[in-house]
């Protein structure tokens, strides 16, 4: 069964663990400035929001790229990339509206979220389960029954 | 270099020269990073009887090899210099954002020497670094410098800065970054403000890499599954944070109350960790790379304290809580908000206000001396004002600045601060807890629990249980505690994560990111090692065994009531045993033997 990456960001709490174990994984060292998943910080408020690729079914980094170096992969329930065909064109990168495809000058490479293979390390790593990787169909369950709760909270103080 | 990045800033702020020197590698492995590499440079490069205040002192900013990795809540980094509240050696050891950042730009220290001729900022941006003005912030709330030099600079950027109190030299002044977190205590905030150093600002895009990519994440695995699997570091900080502690410390009997005349809080529960959680909690935070989450967001919806922020943690709980005779959370918490925006430490503010409640209603202060206001325990509403008062610098605002000790002391009554080297002590009765007490007297920066946490076997069973009444074998776990955390504290660690793992996991983890082989014997000698570097310090600068001590209401006047009722702090059953085993004599000298035996 394809799974999904959830982002809970009412669980998260702005450790960064996530992007601390991307970085890892995929280079072997601690970079978040490289890291395929992002957190942003609300001090004051205390709100903080993990971002990463949603792996769109219609993904315009997959339409806008001239190698299909860019492709779908639905047996992953992922867009993947091949580095061989990838030309360093960049058009990814503009056509992502959720600025989930970077390109890093500095290794001269695209970085986005390739779900490490079916395994995301930082899943494995959030302390807080704000990241979880699920069935399509469990990965909204918490969702639904959280209205779910929130009514029955109402309709007993109603009744 | 791994674990470590390899290099050091100087900025020299009266020139305005800035330096990058590399790292020695000998030194680094002998005193590990952060508190015990910024000790060791701090004692190297200033005479120990300067004024802390002078041109002379130097602060620096000192990260550890496991800071910026993923080791469990291993986000911390240390201000090291001369404490201008006790005059003794200080760091002061912060989580947040900073410490990893200040690595990922390329170095692992930061050292500021001299006084800028007017305010200024340090932005460093990867390898571009430059000294800013900053007389457009001065007199801004950190929250505000924060978010001027975040427009100013980068939005990412880290900023670990003073507020007014810091500018003003309030003796407890903090250093805060990510608005929410403080190096708080021993007043390294007003160091930066004698410089005229408002903030440093930093964003880096580099690395940290470890040299065992492997093993060291075996090591970092097992590690945080401790943690997670321990009652307290999986469980409580967790659910209720640090405040968890205010109910069970309340049962103990050691919970002070009313600047510790008693050692019970009727209704303490109000201000403890299961009510906060219940009425204020917006939800749980977490410092870099924290997988414990201790950390409070917080909202205030009570018209006359609204407002957002962090915090408050137990031991502000208690300072502006139960030590001042107060159990409204909502006002508590706004004395926390305005603590952080001001930049000063909770636990002297709390406290101070506590002994100057004391002191009015035992009479030596009057209404004469307060700009009218009268200081009685358990006025909510007096002792918001008067931290208000004491961020702003009005009135008697600015003799709550001096701390406790010295406010006392002003009146003729120094016996009314509960301090032990001018450092006001936190939330443990030393009456209560026997090891406790002893780690006070003989803490290298003070009353301090941070130093060496005997309230884990005191009261919590972690990784014993100890009878809390008790003086045998207290001065051995006390040194075990002061050592362990030195070398934590070096590190780059959070002091928590020994709920859950010791020595021996934090040992393999260092091993692994540097490739330098510490056994766990090793790294409790660079411990101690650390402890007797700090003590030679201060020494230096003038204390004696006579600063050992404790006030004379730890010593005199025993518990009034509750499970402790009729205990004193039994420090003289103590205090020759642990000097003994320090390896120094009866004048509380270290011997040559044993400091050759530590390599000093």
């Amino acid at each position: 069964m394809a799974k999904m990456l959830m982002i809970y960001p009412d669980r998260c709490t702005g450790c960064q663990n996530c992007v601390l174990s991307c970085s890892f994984h995929h280079d072997g060292e601690f970079r978040p400035h490289s890291s395929r998943i992002r957190v942003f910080n609300w001090e004051i408020e205390g709100f903080s929001m993990p971002t990463v690729c949603q792996q769109c079914d219609d993904a315009p980094c997959v339409s806008v790229c001239p190698t299909a170096a860019m492709y779908a992969d639905p047996a992953g329930n992922r867009v993947a990339w091949e580095e061989a065909k990838c030309i360093g064109c960049r058009m990814c990168t503009l056509a992502c509206p959720f600025g989930a495809v970077v390109y890093e000058t500095q290794k001269q490479r695209i970085v986005k979220c390739d779900l490490c293979n079916g395994s995301p390390e930082c899943v494995a790593f959030c302390p807080t389960s704000a990241l979880e990787y699920l069935d399509e169909t469990d990965a909204v369950r918490s969702r639904q029954k959280a209205v779910a709760v929130g009514f029955k909270k109402t309709f007993e103080e109603v009744r | 270099m791994y674990g470590w990045i390899g290099t050091i800033l100087r900025v020299n702020l009266t020139t305005g020269s800035i330096n990058k020197e590399a790292l020695d590698p000998e030194l680094a492995r002998k005193y590990i990073g952060a508190r015990g590499l910024g000790s060791r440079i701090l004692s190297d490069e200033i005479d120990p009887k300067i004024d802390p205040l002078s041109a002379d002192n130097k602060l620096i900013f000192a990260t550890g090899p496991l800071s910026g990795t993923n080791a469990p809540s291993a986000g911390h980094f240390n201000i090291v210099t001369k404490g201008p509240l006790t005059g003794t050696i200080a760091a002061s050891s912060s989580g947040g954002v900073f410490g990893p950042m200040l690595k990922y730009a390329g170095y692992d220290l930061v050292i500021f020497e001299g006084k800028a001729a007017k305010p200024v900022y340090l932005w460093i941006n990867d390898g571009q670094v430059e000294l800013r003005d900053a007389t457009a912030l001065w007199g801004k709330t950190v929250p505000e410098t924060t978010e001027a030099i975040r427009a100013a600079t980068d939005d990412e950027a880290s900023v670990a800065c003073i507020g007014p109190a810091g500018e003003r030299l309030v003796l407890f002044a903090n250093i805060m970054n990510e608005c929410g977190r403080a190096a708080g205590r021993t007043g390294v905030g007003a160091v930066m403000g004698s410089k005229n150093l408002k903030a440093v600002a930093v964003r880096g895009t580099g690395a940290v890499r470890v040299a065992d990519v492997k093993g060291f994440r075996e090591a970092m695995v097992k590690a945080r599954d401790m943690i997670k699997n321990h009652p307290v570091g999986g469980g409580g900080l967790k659910a209720f944070g640090t405040d968890v502690l205010i109910n069970i410390l309340n049962e103990s009997g050691g919970l002070p109350t009313r600047n510790f005349r008693e050692g019970v809080f009727a209704t303490a529960d109000k201000v403890g960790g299961e009510s906060l959680t219940k009425k204020i909690l917006t939800r749980p935070r977490g410092c870099f790379s924290c997988i414990m989450s201790c950390g409070r967001a917080t909202r205030i919806t009570n018209p006359k304290y609204a407002g957002v922020g962090e915090g408050p943690e137990y031991e502000t709980a208690w300072s502006f809580g139960p030590d001042c005779g107060i159990d409204d959370l909502d006002a508590v918490t706004k004395a926390h908000y305005l603590c952080n925006d001001y930049g000063m430490d909770a636990i002297a503010m709390g406290t101070t206000i506590a002994c100057a409640m004391d002191l009015f209603e035992s009479g030596v202060i009057t209404t004469k001396d307060t700009d009218g206001a009268a200081l009685r325990f358990g006025d909510a509403e007096m002792m918001v004002e008067m931290t208000r008062k004491t961020g702003t610098g009005e009135g008697f605002g600015n003799k709550l600045a001096l701390g406790s000790y010295r406010l006392a002391e002003s009146y003729g009554h120094p016996e009314y601060s509960m301090t032990a080297k001018k450092q006001e002590m936190p939330a443990y009765d030393p009456r209560a807890l026997q090891g406790i007490g002893l780690n006070y007297a003989t803490s290298n920066r003070g009353g301090c629990h941070v130093r060496g946490y005997m309230t884990a076997v005191e009261i919590l069973g972690n990784p014993v249980k100890m009878d809390n009444l008790a003086t045998e074998g207290k001065a051995q776990w006390t040194i075990t505690f002061q050592d362990l955390t030195a070398a934590l504290d070096s590190s780059g660690s959070c002091l928590f994560v020994t709920f859950g793992i010791g020595a021996d996991e934090l040992a393999a983890m260092i091993s692994q990111a540097t490739g330098v082989p510490y056994s766990t014997e090793e790294f409790m000698k660079i411990g101690a090692r650390i402890w007797n570097l700090e003590r030679l310090f201060n020494l230096k600068a003038g204390l004696s065994a006579k600063d050992d001590t404790l006030p004379p209401r730890m010593l005199k006047d025993p518990l009034p009531a509750g499970p402790c009722e009729g205990q004193v702090n039994k420090l003289d059953q103590m205090l020759p045993e642990y000097y003994t085993l320090r390896g120094w004599d009866s004048a509380g000298i270290p011997t040559k033997k044993k400091l050759s035996e530590l390599g000093l």
